[in-house]
């Protein structure tokens, strides 16, 4: 007799799988269909090398950067260092436009460091350009890096470093024999996860970027859609990021571990804290990375407090739209991601695994560019500009959840699936009374991440919106553009305290179910 | 009648074969060294893995397409018997719906059962602010309101001390007892099996033995039997 299988609880997230493949792939063919046969311009062979120089060039930067910061916290006890912690976690929520914006506000034409070395009668700087881009995305992934290599150093075992310390290691010696080997671990992956970021990201490129010597294979994407209507370029540029991005994506899943988010950062025994000019030089490290993350910030709060009392007319419909493709991406995500992980725990499969997996291979703009040539001809695309940025948040989001959930339904599993089992909890039973209470919390805390990036991106919806679409990261990135910054800083506010507020609610919720 | 008809199971450097029946409301100990495949045993009755091949019938019908909820039997496990986030008579009341859509003379019938168990007034409380034994109990009371054909234990008060272990299988007895189910226990304790009473089950070499009256068996003990016990 062959093992049976379960066929009722794996046919459903099955079939959902099948749905979330033709997601992704429908519109790579699509694509593939348009595109093959495109010859591609020096101009399009451009803005791959630019892509590919930026990328690395701001994957080098946030890593180097990060780690003597990552090695100050690793080592050092003070006050508010659990907070600084934290909030190293907060700039992955943080909407890039609103980054772009801070970044105006200090380095820009009219900003800070300008008007400081105005006073000093030295010439100006400009942003613009491939060190803006550069710029752009160290402030956005130093912390996800610092982070990251942070979890490094402390899972140095206990044992090595009570061994290090027992044989008197000076500094020097500690580093030689218990940091550069983790480091060498742990570092490439870090640059891995950062330049794949930065392949794809859009938001940075549209504001800071541009022109012939300074445009990404997205940003020429949204060129070509946009104002050129050259479809088939489109889908020849988007083949090529796919091939590009999909390449360093997939290499990065395979090769890290997750961040780790949150818990954990905590351990009894800590690295020896060397005095003299290594504690001054963390200190300094500390001190140079709160400013370089902080001052952007508050010059957005600084400027945008004035403007919240006469906001543009466009930008409360924006935020309400925006809130709601946020929560309904955010709900249909999870949902998704735990039936998935849920099917994976009781039986890992091929078909699913690669569901959860696809859409890394992708970016926005690709997915909405597909998505674009299979809908013309049915529809005009703007008209479901909405339901196709749920679905491309939905889609992009998803291995995040997968990836957040698939451990925890795991250990439930292992726990209490028999024991459900055996009492014939299945269906909705087995959800509302085992599944939902005992994974509320990571339920709710993956919900607010995909709420807060979906509130926060500026990709798809940038190709297909109109005046009547916009939502509000394309509002404040349209502000900007226009140099309104005082109305685009205001905006940005709103954009970041909804952000916030849609993760702190969802995350809360579930920690409070959970309770 | 439960009926293991060449029931096997294999895997490289394992083999478990059982072949042989029992009659409903019988008590049954199985009993063997660490490894021998008892709780495979149970696992495969109750439905959790498949069976290389042969088959587990009840009253004549194969069990193989029934899933393990909706097999005639209880099973309780060594440990996590219950959910930790639920009260203990949502627990309990598992056992009358799944879905927990119990009505007041559900909700009174989950009283009742606690109540027989000794847990009478501890409805509200949750699996952390239990004893072991309160645990056990509890369990107990789901499997009287499931009132299953079939009872199945896999070292179910491994835990707990020996006092306390007499008083849960005095307890299974009478739970069996008022729901005529049949016992099938797994135990590498011969006191277990001495208080269970009933028969026993040895497993050794890959083969579990059919049952065979406790008493008889463990006072005169064939020679595998008695190396087990490590008596000389």
């Amino acid at each position: 007799m062959k093992p049976r299988l379960a066929p009722r609880q794996n046919l459903p997230a099955h079939l959902l799988a099948g749905l979330l493949l033709a997601l992704v792939i429908a519109p790579l063919l699509a694509i593939g269909w348009r595109g093959t046969g495109i010859s591609l311009g020096a101009a399009d062979w451009a803005a791959v090398r630019f892509s590919a120089t930026q990328a690395v060039l701001s994957a080098v930067f946030s890593t180097l950067l990060a780690v003597p910061v990552a090695r100050a916290l690793a080592r050092r006890q003070f006050p508010g260092r659990g907070a600084l912690i934290t909030l190293m976690g907060a700039p992955f929520l943080l909407p890039a436009v609103v980054a772009v914006l801070g970044l105006l506000a200090v380095f820009g034409r009219g900003g800070m460091l300008n008007q400081a070395l105005t006073a000093l009668d030295l010439p100006p700087v400009s942003i613009y350009g491939l060190h803006g881009v550069v710029l752009a995305h160290v402030f956005l992934n130093l912390p996800l890096a610092t982070r990251m290599i942070l979890q490094g150093w402390l899972s140095i075992p206990a044992e090595r470093i009570r061994l290090a310390q027992s044989l008197g290691f000076p500094p020097r010696e500690t580093f030689r024999h218990l940091e550069a080997p983790m480091l060498r671990e742990v570092l490439p992956g870090v640059a891995l996860v950062i330049l794949v970021i930065c392949l794809t990201s859009f938001a940075v490129v549209l504001t800071l970027g541009g022109g012939p010597s300074a445009t990404t294979i997205e940003l020429a994407i949204y060129q070509a859609v946009r104002f050129e209507f050259d479809l088939a370029r489109a889908a020849g540029l988007a083949g090529v990021q796919l091939v590009l991005g999909g390449l360093a994506a997939l290499a990065a899943w395979g090769l890290t571990r997750p961040a780790g988010f949150g818990a954990g950062l905590d351990r009894p025994l800590r690295l020896d804290a060397p005095p003299g000019w290594r504690r001054a030089l963390d200190v300094l490290a500390l001190i140079l990375t709160g400013l370089f993350l902080a001052l952007p910030l508050l010059a957005v709060l600084m400027r945008g407090l004035p403007g919240l009392a006469d906001l543009p007319a466009s930008v409360l419909p924006a935020a309400a739209r925006s809130v709601g493709v946020a929560l309904v991406s955010a709900v249909l995500a999870t949902a998704a991601a735990l039936a998935l992980a849920l099917s994976a725990a009781r039986r890992p499969g091929l078909w699913v695994e690669t569901a959860a997996t696809l859409p890394l291979a992708t970016s926005g703009l690709v997915l909405g560019t597909g998505l674009f040539l299979l809908i013309r001809p049915f529809a005009p695309p703007m008209t479901l500009a909405l339901p196709v940025t749920v679905l491309v948040n939905l889609a992009l989001s998803l291995p995040y959840l997968y990836r957040i959930l698939l451990p925890e339904a795991r250990a439930l599993h292992q726990d209490y699936g028999r024991l459900a089992d055996s009492l014939d909890l299945r269906g909705w039973p087995r959800l509302r009374w085992l599944v939902l209470p005992r994974l509320a919390r990571p339920l709710g805390f993956g919900a607010g991440i995909a709420a807060a990036l979906s509130m926060g991106d500026l990709g798809v919806i940038a190709l297909f919106a109109g005046e009547r679409q916009a939502t509000l990261p394309l509002v404040v990135s349209q502000l900007t553009g226009a140099y309104r910054m005082e109305a685009a800083a205001a905006a940005a506010l709103i954009l970041v305290a909804l952000s916030f507020a849609l993760f702190w609610a969802f995350d809360a919720g579930g920690r409070r179910a959970a309770a | 009648m439960l009926q293991l008809d060449r029931l096997t199971f294999t895997q490289p450097g394992f083999r478990l074969t059982a072949d042989w029946q029992a009659e409903p409301g019988s008590l049954i100990a199985i009993m063997g060294p660490s490894g021998a495949g008892k709780s495979t045993l149970l696992s495969m009755i109750a439905g959790f893995l498949p069976p290389t091949s042969g088959r587990v019938l009840w009253q004549g019908a194969d069990l193989a397409p029934v899933p393990p909820g909706q097999r005639p039997m209880t099973i309780l496990f060594q440990d996590q018997n219950l959910f930790p986030h639920l009260t203990v008579a949502e627990n309990t009341g598992l056992g009358l719906r799944p879905d927990l859509r119990l009505s007041d003379a559900d909700r009174a019938r989950v009283g009742q059962a606690l109540a027989r168990v000794g847990l009478a007034g501890l409805e509200e409380r949750r699996p952390a602010q239990l004893s072991g034994g309160q645990a056990s109990r509890a369990a107990l009371a789901r499997a009287l309101l499931r009132a299953r054909p079939i009872l199945m234990l896999d070292e179910p008060f491994a835990a707990l001390g020996p006092a306390l272990r007499a008083e849960m299988l005095a307890l299974v007895r009478e739970v069996a007892q008022e729901t005529g189910a049949l016992v099938l226990m797994v135990t590498h304790d011969p006191e277990d099996a001495r208080a269970l009473g009933g028969s026993l089950a040895f497993v050794t070499d890959g083969v579990v033995h059919p049952p065979v009256a406790t008493g008889m068996l463990l006072s005169n003990p064939p020679p595998e039997v008695l190396e087990y016990l490590g008596r000389k």
